[in-house]
This record gives C-alpha cells, sequence and structure tokens, in this order.
C-alpha cells in the first residue's frame, strides 16, 4: 500500500487531513463509531471519559465559530480539556511560524491539533513535522484547509445521507453550487466515491467549476432542473459572497434564478429526496426560505450529527490498540 | 487461533436462567428496572426481564465508552447504541451480565449508569461467576460458579432460533 500519512502501521487513522487515498473501511469505521455518539446528547450527564486528561488545541489560523465550536463540544463531551488559540490576535502576528507555534503547543503537552488554515497543505505540514520529531502520539484533525478539505464536514454528510438513505450503492447525488471554491465539496466527492455512490452530479456555472472537474468522475450539469432529476440527496454549497464581487457571477438575485433551490426545482428530484447544507446559509442565494425550512431539509441534524462524528474522529485517534 | 470446548462440558444454561429466575423472584418487584450489557447480557436481561414480568421496558449499555482500556486497546469495532428508556433517578436497577469476572465491565457499566441519574439501588445478576476479580465487585444473584483459567474466555452465544448456550474458548 502507498504510503499514507493518516495512517499508522496497523492501518488505523493517525491523522485526519483529507478523505482523498482513506480505504472505505476505515469511513466506514467511523461512521459506525459516530452512530453510538448520538445518544449522549440525551443524557443527564453528556460527557464521556475518553479523552480524560487528554489536551485538543483548536488552531484557528482562519475564523469559523462554528466549526470551532461543534470541535469543541465534541472535545469536551470526550472530557478533553480544550483551548481555543485565536492566532490572529497571538504570537503569529508577532511573527512566529506555524511549525514554532505548534512546537510551543507540544511543550505544554498537547494531545490534538484540530487546525483551520487558509492554505491548503497547512495541516499536512504539522503532521510532517510531528513525524520528523518524532511526536506520533500526537494527532492533527484538518479543520478545513484553504481549497483544499474539510474532511469532517464530509464525514457528518455521509453520515447524513446514511442516516436517512441506508445504502450508498444505490443513490443519486447531487452537489449544487460554487465546487471551485470549496473544500467542502471536494471532501464529498472523494467519500462519495469510496463509499460506492454510482452517481455524483455537480451543478454549478461554468466560472464556478474547476478545471479539472472532469477528472473528478462526476456528472457536470450547467442547468439546475435537468442536474436535479430523479436525485435522492442535493447537497447545496455555499455561495461565498466574497465571489460576488469579482467577475464569476453577475449579481446574486441572477444567480438564485438559475441555481437557487426552490421548492418548484426540488420537486424535480425525488419525492423523498433530502436537502443538505455546510452552513451558514445565504436564504435567497443559494436556497429559498421555504425550503431550507422545509420538511425534505435535514440542514439542523447535519449540525448535531456533526457533534457525534467529531467525536468519533477524536476517540479513534487517540484510542488505538498499541 | 482459539479451540472450542464441547458444550457438553458446561452447564446447560436453560437450567441456570431458571436457577436465576428462582433466586430472583422473591426479591424483585415489577417496578424494578432491568439493564443488559452488550452483548450476552442483554441475551440474557431479555429472558429475566420476560419471565420475571418487569413492567419498564428492558434497557441496554455498551460499557465501550467507558472501558478502562481504552488507552491501551482503543474502542471495540462493533459499538452498541446504549438505550436506557426509563428515568434512572430513584429507581431500583437490576444491571445483567452472562459472566462475572475481572469486575472492571461492571465497574465501567456503573460509571455509565450514574451518568444518566442517581438510582437508588442497583443489584447485579448474572449466569456464572468465573472468580478472578480485580475489583471489589460482587453479584447480588448468581446461576454457578466455575472455576476457570486466566487463558479461557466464556462467553454467552445465541443460536438463530434463540436458543442460548454457554461457550468455552482457549487463547493460544
Amino acid at each position: 500500500m502507498a504510503y499514507n500519512p493518516q495512517l499508522n502501521r496497523n492501518g488505523e487513522l493517525q491523522h485526519l487531513l483529507t478523505i482523498e487515498g482513506l480505504p472505505r473501511a476505515v469511513l466506514t469505521r467511523i461512521l459506525d463509531t459516530a452512530a453510538p455518539f448520538t445518544e449522549v446528547a440525551e443524557r443527564e450527564v453528556k460527557k464521556l471519559p475518553l479523552l480524560r486528561g487528554k489536551s485538543v488545541f483548536n488552531l484557528f489560523f482562519e475564523n469559523s465559530t462554528r466549526t470551532r465550536t461543534t470541535f469543541e463540544i465534541a472535545a469536551k463531551r470526550l472530557s478533553a480539556d480544550v483551548f481555543n488559540l485565536n492566532i490572529s490576535t497571538s504570537s503569529t502576528s508577532k511573527g512566529e511560524t506555524l511549525l514554532d507555534t505548534v512546537d510551543n503547543l507540544c511543550a505544554m503537552q498537547a494531545d490534538m491539533f484540530v487546525v483551520r488554515h487558509a492554505s491548503s497543505g497547512a495541516p499536512y505540514l504539522i503532521a510532517q513535522h510531528l513525524a520528523a520529531t518524532g511526536r506520533d502520539h500526537i494527532h492533527v484533525v484538518n479543520a478545513g484547509d484553504g481549497r483544499h478539505a474539510h474532511p469532517t464536514q464530509g464525514l457528518l454528510d455521509m453520515y447524513t445521507i446514511r442516516h436517512y438513505k441506508g445504502d450508498f450503492t444505490k443513490l443519486t447525488v447531487a452537489i449544487v453550487g460554487d465546487v471551485l471554491h470549496s473544500r467542502v465539496a471536494r471532501s464529498q466527492i472523494h467519500a462519495l466515491h469510496t463509499l460506492g455512490v454510482p452517481e455524483v452530479r455537480v451543478i454549478a456555472p461554468k466560472t464556478l467549476l474547476p478545471v479539472e472537474v472532469s477528472k473528478m468522475g462526476v456528472h457536470v450539469f450547467h442547468d439546475m432542473r435537468e442536474g436535479l432529476r430523479g436525485v435522492d440527496v442535493i447537497m447545496m454549497l455555499r455561495l461565498q459572497n466574497e465571489r460576488m464581487s469579482g467577475a464569476l457571477l453577475p449579481s446574486s438575485q441572477e444567480y438564485f434564478k438559475y441555481f437557487g433551490l426552490t421548492q418548484e426545482k426540488l420537486a424535480l428530484a425525488k419525492p423523498d429526496a433530502i436537502v443538505m447544507h455546510p452552513g451558514p446559509m445565504n436564504r435567497g442565494v443559494e436556497i429559498d426560505s421555504a425550503v431550507a425550512d422545509g420538511g425534505q431539509a435535514v440542514i439542523l441534524p447535519q449540525v448535531t450529527f456533526g457533534i457525534a462524528v467529531r467525536m468519533a474522529v477524536m476517540s479513534l485517534l487517540t484510542g488505538q490498540s498499541a | 487461533m482459539a479451540t472450542t470446548h464441547p458444550t457438553e462440558q458446561l452447564p446447560d444454561v436453560e437450567k441456570l436462567v431458571a436457577e436465576l429466575v428462582a433466586q430472583m423472584r422473591p426479591q424483585v418487584t415489577p417496578q424494578s428496572c432491568f439493564i443488559g450489557i452488550h452483548t450476552g447480557g442483554v441475551w440474557l436481561a431479555e429472558r429475566l426481564h420476560a419471565e420475571l414480568g418487569i413492567e419498564a421496558s428492558l434497557g441496554t449499555i455498551d460499557v465501550s465508552f467507558y472501558r478502562d482500556d481504552f488507552g491501551s486497546r482503543g474502542l471495540h469495532k462493533d459499538l452498541h447504541r446504549s438505550n436506557l428508556p426509563f428515568e434512572v433517578e430513584g429507581r431500583n436497577i437490576v444491571v445483567v451480565d452472562d459472566v462475572l469476572y475481572t469486575g472492571r465491565t461492571i465497574r465501567a457499566a456503573l460509571n455509565e449508569l450514574f451518568d444518566y441519574g442517581r438510582p437508588a439501588r442497583v443489584d447485579l445478576a448474572v449466569l456464572v461467576d468465573r472468580g478472578g476479580r480485580e475489583l471489589p465487585i460482587t453479584a447480588n444473584f448468581v446461576a454457578t460458579k466455575l472455576s476457570l483459567a486466566p487463558a479461557q474466555n466464556l462467553q454467552l452465544e445465541r443460536a438463530d432460533d434463540g436458543k442460548l448456550s454457554l461457550r468455552l474458548a482457549e487463547a493460544k
């Protein structure tokens, strides 16, 4: 098997950096492990002792309150001590390098880094550095790097699909929106392929598709009505407002007209199709409020499942058969 | 490889269940709440729950999240969702497991149970007490005692027709 920095020599998860290259068995193991964690939220004491005494550092070089909070809740429900580092206001702005920051936190007995960075590959760099310095007991979770990957979002999306649809191998899944800038879309496509979804569609204007999209094993549609016909799952992507200022899109009204999900377009999908969105939503841009709040939307369950999936990932990283 | 002993050498589970029911009947009221520990304990608890006419639905616990060997052995592959369909607070609880050995599983089950609330009382019912305790834990109801070597692994099995039997495997 090719060297994969994410797996240790027993084939167990060492770091979670990207879904690309992870075998189906590893993805399935994460989803299976997440299932019993969903029950913890219903208890009087919403805490398990698995990460007691462990220190989890949330290293967010890019702001994301929601993702940071769900990681924080997951780690705290596992009884870890959680430290949130708001890097933009700390040492990095005084000139410290990324790896110096990591070394300093290792000296404070860190056990896990949850990393969000605007540059693709930053979590890899940290994982590589830990391996090179013999600190295999410290784990890295990618919480979103540049345009590259957002593996826990991809995993929680797969958990959600499995929860509502069961078998992956009979599904048609459509991903709609700004694929070009979306690390979420990349993680979703890799996960859907690995788990055996036979048809993955991508629906977007040409200006919001990466040039290499044809190599990703997806069917590309520029007409949303055509692309949604008969699908089981619709995964909406957030249209990042900052894209609107460039030449990529004319206006949010026009985007909504052609690529916004309305009840009328949703009716083209299967009657029991589910609608997903990674949040935060732009109502009236990529999704109509009537759909977002409608009976087919599973957007809030996604958030709840996200905590269980992150608990599963952290537990699998921490507890390994030595 | 594990070697399996013929089941004839082990006590008949039907007789053990009858023995356990006889011991428990005078002590346990229908208002007690039963909790089986996955997996063998759940099968046994289903039987006891039915035969003793317990009113509250049966609870189940998977102690994987509370095991003390998580750091060295990781999570089990076959996890189950714990399900306690009753309020634990103030109730008389009977925890049921198939085999009582080191006591570590029961320690984990008690820790999990108390994360749901404060029971009035907790009893423990097991089919077999095989000795070898590593913690100060004891069962209130025991169908039989067996003396086994540490390398021997005793567990309850359930056939497709629901029939329960004991199986002894020996680690190499």
